[in-house]
Formats: structure tokens, sequence, C-alpha cells
């Protein structure tokens, strides 16, 4: 491409980049081809199955697939931004240690959460039993296994994303936008909808994409909650129906969900582009009085009781009710395995996304091609691990047969953890290249373009330029694939080599079987752990002073 | 350019590979013996090297305890690798010739069949389990044969149902029903199963009768598992349901005055609607040897009890007791159609409940 162009030096030069690029894009996107190659299969059995999902419920499915993600997508919304607003511009009394306790949730899994409020407000749970108890009847307390109760179970588990993205962005802003609005002569509440809201949306639709996807890929919430969503109807057509092929063809169609949200996302960013000024004045918050701290204070411990505290103290409680006896000596060897698979995949995954982030954005033909890799090379993230997983088996074992008659050895990648690794690279990639290209964004091209004209190499310019400057975005996409990586359970489930159980596969072995209250010791210290990365998160982007 | 990014790549996933602990399985040479030719010689511990690998989707904490016992007794190691039958079938599949799978061991009939359809499990000639497993609880070409057996039978409050109200599967489609009714959701394989069996019994047509009136009387939306079936009765949100019988086990357990009990349902006519854990060798295992020895041995007086331990099941070897909390649930006949009927006819079954909105 570009050789034979032979144009210009620099393009010659990031040829080996577009190569490595491309093969990056390859590696990552595969399973996802493999899923779309099935497209090929559509005999007469896959039709006839095809045929009765329309007949049947194909409608139903795509209705309830829409309501979910839309709901999803205004509880996160709200959520995710009101606190944000309240934490990072306003100081009241507790905002302190709220502003990190509130980002906590990201650490629990939505299945956990899921069984968590089932056993707490179902019919023969303690709340509605209590209700009866006293009144008699519990007849008109809702069903959390409905449509809004999936909803509210998925908002408060995916809110962080939000909250997360939209934060930093205020914090960044810092004062200088509110009061070149006040200076105009709006008041504080205008300024923030019309001047700080809009600067900070391609953050919050960055955010937003990131929980609309999880919340399209999730099965295990969903089927605790027994929500039908076209996630599950890709699994009956697996496992109900024997037809890998068409529950391959559905998988393809969620991408279609994905592609939607995607869109929108993009067209968020488009109508504007902001880049950081030099050094922001430090932020003097809006000092909040009276009902409208009691008010602030009381939302944030709202959320903080329910996403949180609540869950954790009912796992506490099921732990203690089925004993340790669930303790065995192989925990820290679960423990293990699960920190070794987040910290390799987190590490790999920050680092993919910064090449191909840089990929995308490098000078020469083919930018709208590269664009477009990139943006299948994320498309993972929408995919339920499960589904994946077939597709990346399928690869590695073509691969597998492959090396195995050139190198005449025995498999070398399905059941071994790079399988695995990939697996996790493949399917939270988008988690992992959202903060790294919005940390891009927020780059002034000046420099960039500076640094180019002068021709230098893309290596030196990754180097000296960028990674300085990318740290802090890195670290938040190794840090989300980490938590990500060790909440994951199905693709984890099925690639792991046999000896390799984490806290994730463990709680599953319980919760398979309905026996919640022995998957809460699993899943207690799955959080825990989970909290750490978490922690680390906050700490590094607490608001200064 | 397109060779030179195949060959990035290719070296990209060699380092990676090399890198990682890739904890593969050996594949001995002594272990290269064809599947077909494990017939009727005797074979022994002793002749067996290496391993035995089982894909399994039953849960760890259910089987590995046999598995144990089985190296106790014989120095042969199990492998372990469980997952969700779905995966393990497709996974096995992929891997065709190449996989270390020895043994499939999972819940449920059906996914025998499905894995057994697709090629993935070779016959077996054993008069070991001839002797041991009765003949509706094992494949009638001997691919997979069942070694534990559930039941999945009708579940009542007895504080709001007398046992004599009740008969039969198809008799909870009665409109009396109404509202009172609990059911799993359909896309839980035991309901597959238990709707195939139907098919099988009254036909297409009489079948999705039944399950529309079951439709029509549930008492709330479908639930995820049959342990909130029995709690929902317990609590008075419904008054019968329809579950697998160690779900009461575990719930008797945990509260031994729970005020829900079983009833044997279709004693009358074709017995209670049974499945089965079972397993089979895998078409291309690498030790044949020792996955035979290890499926017949799980079909023998110690592990068959251990089923019943394991997991309040019955063991598939009607010569063996149960332990003392499932026999208090008394005897009852079973439907002796064969358990391959639930593979055959799942996808009917399938159709049928998504026709009548059974979710």
């Amino acid at each position: 491409m570009a050789s034979a162009a032979g144009k210009h030096s620099s393009q010659v030069s990031n040829l080996p980049f577009n190569i490595l690029g491309l093969a990056l894009v390859a590696l990552v996107a595969l399973p996802v081809l493999v899923l779309f190659s099935q497209w090929a299969t559509l005999g007469n059995g896959e039709q006839e199955i095809w045929q009765h999902l329309f007949d049947t419920k194909l409608d139903r499915l795509t209705g309830n697939t829409l309501v979910l993600v839309l709901g999803v997508g205004v509880g996160v919304t709200v959520l995710g931004v009101s606190l944000a607003f309240l934490l990072s511009m306003c100081e009241f009394p507790g905002r302190r240690w709220l502003d990190w306790a509130l980002m906590l949730p990201l650490a629990i899994p939505g299945y956990v959460m899921a069984f968590v409020y089932l056993g707490l407000l179902s019919f023969a749970g303690p709340v509605q039993g209590w209700i009866r108890a006293q009144f008699g009847s519990s007849n008109w307390f809702p069903d959390i296994r409905s449509g809004p109760g999936v909803i509210i179970v998925l908002s408060l588990v995916l809110y962080p994303y939000v909250y997360m993205l939209a934060r930093s962005s205020f914090l960044m802003q810092g004062r200088n936008l509110l009061d070149a609005g006040r200076s105009l002569g709006l008041d504080a509440r205008s300024a923030f909808f019309r001047i700080v809201l809009p600067v900070a949306r391609p953050a919050i639709a960055g955010g937003l994409a990131l929980a609309l996807m999880e919340t399209l890929a999730d099965f295990g919430a969903v089927s605790v909650l027994s929500y039908d969503t076209f996630t599950t109807a890709i699994y009956n057509a697996r496992d109900g129906l024997f037809n890998q092929a068409v529950a391959a063809q559905l998988a393809t169609l969620l991408l279609g969900f994905a592609i939607i949200v995607l869109v929108l996302e993009q067209s968020s960013r488009k109508q504007a582009r902001y880049t950081q000024g030099e050094q922001q004045r430090p932020m003097k918050p809006i000092q909040l009085t009276g009902p409208g701290a009691w008010l602030a204070c009381l939302w944030c411990l709202l959320v903080l009781l329910v996403a949180f505290i609540i869950p954790v103290a009912q796992l506490v409680l099921w732990v203690f009710e089925s004993g340790a006896g669930e303790f065995d000596s192989r925990y820290p060897e679960y423990l293990w395995h699960t920190l070794a698979l987040a910290g390799i995949a987190a590490a790999l995954a920050g680092f993919l996304a910064l090449l191909l982030s840089v990929f995308r954005r490098m000078k020469g033909p083919g930018g709208t091609f590269r664009s477009l890799c990139v943006r299948f090379a994320t498309m993972g993230y929408a995919i339920p691990g499960s589904v994946l997983a077939m597709g990346i088996i399928v690869a590695f074992t073509y691969v597998d047969r492959t090396l195995i008659q050139l190198l005449g050895s025995g498999p070398l990648l399905v059941g071994s953890v790079f399988s695995l690794i990939l697996a996790y690279i493949t399917r939270f990639m988008a988690a992992a290249y959202a903060p790294v290209d919005a940390a891009i964004d927020r780059m002034k091209p000046s420099m960039i373009e500076a640094a180019r004209s002068l021709g230098t190499p893309p290596a030196r310019l990754l180097r000296q330029l960028y990674l300085p400057a990318l740290w802090p975005g890195f670290l938040t996409a190794a840090i989300i694939v980490f938590v990500d990586v060790m909440k994951e359970m199905p693709a984890t489930l099925i690639i792991r080599p046999y000896d390799w159980d984490t806290l994730a596969v463990r709680v599953y072995q319980f919760t398979a079987e309905g026996q919640w209250e022995r998957a809460a010791l699993p899943a207690l210290t799955l959080l825990l752990v989970g909290l750490i990365p978490v922690i680390v998160l906050v700490r590094k982007s607490a608001r200064p002073g | 350019m397109f060779g030179q990014i195949r060959f990035l790549s290719t070296t990209l996933i060699l380092l990676l590979a090399a890198c990682s602990d890739s904890n593969t399985p050996r594949v001995s040479e002594a272990s290269a013996m064809p599947a077909e030719t494990t017939g009727q010689a005797q074979t022994s511990a002793a002749q067996v090297s290496g391993p035995v690998v089982v894909y399994s989707s039953r849960q760890e904490y259910l089987i590995k305890p046999l598995f144990d016992r089985f190296t106790e007794e014989t120095g042969i190691t199990v492998q372990l690798q469980t997952g969700e039958e779905g995966p393990l079938i497709a996974r096995l599949q992929a891997e065709g010739k190449d996989t270390f799978a020895d043994m499939l061991y999972t819940v449920d009939a059906g996914n025998l069949w499905a894995a057994a359809d697709k090629g993935l499990l070779v016959p077996l000639q054993s008069d070991v389990l001839q002797a041991n497993i009765p003949a509706h609880l094992r494949d009638p070409e001997n691919r997979w044969f069942g070694l534990s057996v559930r039941a999945r039978t009708i579940a009542y409050s007895t504080e709001r149902v007398r046992p004599t109200e009740l008969s039969t599967y198809a008799a909870l489609a009665d409109p009396k029903w109404m509202g009172r009714l609990c059911l799993r959701t359909s896309r839980k394989v035991y309901n597959m199963s238990l709707v195939a069996t139907m098919i099988d019994r009254l036909g297409v047509e009489a079948a999705q009768a039944v399950v529309q009136g079951w439709v029509n009387n549930l008492a709330t939306r479908v639930f995820s598992s049959d342990l909130l079936v029995i709690e929902a009765i317990a609590a008075g949100q419904c008054d019968v349901g329809i579950v697998n019988t160690y779900y009461l086990g575990q719930a008797q357990q945990k509260r031994p005055d729970i005020p829900v009990a079983l009833f044997w349902a279709n004693q009358e006519g074709s017995g209670v609607h049974v499945n089965i854990s079972g397993a089979g060798i895998t078409t291309h295992a690498k030790n044949p040897t020792g996955a035979r020895l290890l499926l017949e041995w799980l079909s023998t007086a110690e592990p068959q009890h251990m089923f019943s331990e394991l997991n309040l099941e019955y063991p598939a070897n009607p010569d063996i007791e149960s332990v003392d909390l499932v026999q208090s649930w008394g005897n009852f006949r079973q439907d002796n159609i064969n358990v391959e009927s639930t593979g055959r006819l799942q996808s009917e079954a399938v159709k049928l409940m998504d026709r009548a909105d059974y979710r």
C-alpha cells in the first residue's frame, strides 16, 4: 500500500506499523469473523429454525432487548451523571469518601447483584415475608423478575462506567468553563446544562456505550431474573435446538444492536472536538448548604446503599449461614489464577488498545478502512462470552491444526492460558480502547503535528510523546479490563485449562444449581479482591485539593 | 503484504504461546490405541498409562469426590474440565481428532444424545455396564450410559393441597390449578426432556395442549431454578410445581420442616419421568482403556451409592440403595421409555414450548 505509492518517506516508515496494526485487528477480530462465517451454513434445518423464531418469539425478544438497552441507558446516565456532577463539582458533607465509595459497585458482577436482589425481594424472600407478616398480603409488591427489575439491577452495576468517565471529564474542565458561562450572565445551573454538560458529552457517551454493550452481552443477570432477551435466544438455539450455526447467526445480529449504540456514540463525538487547555486552574467547588447539601448527600448514600452496602451485607450474611465449610485449601489457587489472568489481560489489552488507537490515527491513505478495522476489533464487547468463546475455539483449533501440520507438535492454543488471554482481549478490547482513545483525543493536535512535521518516526512518537501523555488513560483501561476479567465467567469456564479454576468459575459452580448461599463466599472474595484495583483507580483520579 | 501479516501474526502467536504456561495434557504414545479396539478384552489398571481426561458439565463438587475415590483405588488420575454442556460439546466437536478428552460426562440424556448424534462418542461393548445399567438408561447403540437417575415429579404444598388431588403431569393443566402452579423456565433442559417424553407418549398435539394448560395455570412468571419453585410453594406463592427430587432434598436439609412434599406422578400410567447423568467415551480418546475402566467402575456399588450421597440422586444401578433422606420419599415406578427419546425429540419440545408461550 504505502510502499507501492512511495511518495513520502514518513509513509514508508509507517509500513511495519500498518502491518502490525492489521495483524492485531485480525487477531482480535478473528473470533467475531468465525461467527459471521456461520452464515455460510444456512441449510434446511437452519431455515426452519429461523422460521420458527420469526413465528414465535423473535419480535418479543427484540422488543425486550430494546427496552432493556433503553432502560439501562437512561438508568446509568441519570445515576452516572448526577453522581459525577455532585462529587466533582460540588462540596457537601461526606463528599470526600462518597467520591471513591460510589465507584465500588464496579467490582460487583451483574449476576451476583441479580441473585442477591432476587433472594431479598422475591415473594419467598425476607422483605416480602416481613410485609406479609405485618400486613397480611404482599401481592402489591412489584416482581423483581421483570423488565424494570433487570433494568435496575444492571443499572446499579453498570453506572460506574458513566460515573467514572463523566467525573474525570468534569474534573478536567475545572472551573474555567463554568466561570466563563457565569461571566456571560448564566446562572450556575444554566452554565452546567449549556456548557459543562455538552463539553462532557463525548465522555458520557463513551461510558454509556460501554454500559450498553455490556447490557447486550449479559446472560447471567437476565437468566437469574428470567427475562428473555436476544442473548437467551442464542443460548436456546445452541443448547435447546442443538444448532450452533443459528446461535452464531443470532450473535451476529446482536452486533446490529451494538452498531446502533456505537453510531450514536460516534455522532455525539463528531459534533465537537475539544482539546485540553494548558494548566487548569484548581477547581473551586460549588458549596452546597442547607437542604441542597442534605439532598445531595442523601442521594449519594441511597445509591451506595442499594448498589453496594446491601449486596455486600447479604453476601456476608450468607457466608455466615452456610458456614466456612466452602473454604478449602484451593482458595489461594483460585485467587492467584484470577489475579494472574486479570493482570496479564489488563496489561496486554491496554497496550494493544494504544496500538490500535495510534493505528487508526496514522496518516496516509485508508483512514476510513483503518477506522472500520478498529471498530470491528472492539465488537467483542457486545457478544456474550460463551458465544464468543465458541468463535475462539473454532479459530484456535484451526490454527492448531495448521501448526501441527507445520511443526508436528501437539495442540498449542486450545485449552491454553494464552487462548484464554486472547479471549479476554477480544471480549474487552472496547473497554480498554475507550479510555485510551479518549486520552489521545485530549492531546493537542498541534503537538503531534509538530512532531510529525519534524519527521519523527512512529516508534519514537509513541515512546516520547504518546506514552507519557497517555499513561493515565492506559491505567484506566488496564484497571477496567482487570475488573472485567475478574468478573468474567462464561468464556473462562469453557476456555480455561482444566486446572485453572478462578473465583468466577467457583461462583458459577454453585449458582448454576441455584445454591446462592454457597456461592456467597467465592462471590464475596471476588468482590473484595476487585475492590483493590477500583480503589487504585479512584485514588489516581481523585480531585486535587 | 498479506504473507507478511500472516508471518507476523503466526510469530506473535508462537511467541505468546511459548510464554504462556500452556498446561496441555500429555499425549503419550502408549495411549495412541484406536478407540474401536475397546472390545471384550479385559483391561486392568496396570495397563493404563496417563490420566483420563473428562469433559464434564456436572459441577465439580458433585463428581470430583467420585474421581478421587477412583484414583485411590486404581492409581489412575482423572483430569476434570468442567463447563456448560453446549460449549463443551461444541469444543469437543471443534477439536475433532486432536481432542484431549477421553470421556464426556453430562447431565441429561439429551446432551449425550446430541454428542453421539455428532459422532463424538464411540460404542462400547461392556458386560459390566450391560449388567449394571438398565436398558432404558443407556444408549441403544451403547455410546453412552446413565450413571445416576434424576426423577422429575410434582411438588406440592402440604398445607394447601391433598395428595389425592394429584395424579399426572398432564392433570396440572386442569383449570382447577389456575393461578396455583409454579414452573421453572422452559429453557432448562429438564423441562425440555419432560415435554419431549410427553410428545413421545401423547403425540405433539396433546402434549401442546398440556403445556398450554400449564402456562394458563401459572401463578407467576417462570423461575430460574427448581429451588426457587420449592421456596415459592413453601411461601404460599403457589401450591404445586414440577421439580427434580434432589432439590427438595436440598431444601429439606436446610429446613427440615419445609411444608412441601413430593407426589409421584403418572403412577397409574407411564411412571415418573426420569433422566440421567451419564457418560460416554469420546471417538478420539487418547486413553480409551482408562476411560473404559472409569466408566465401568462408576457403575459399581460404591460410586453408585456415592451419587445418592453427593447430590441426593438415585443410583442408576437398581441393586444399590439410596441414602435415608432419599428413601424417605418412598418408592415409585419409573417411566421405562428409553431416555434417548428426550434427545431425539428435544428440539421438537423446545419449539412446542415456544408455540405455547412457555418461557
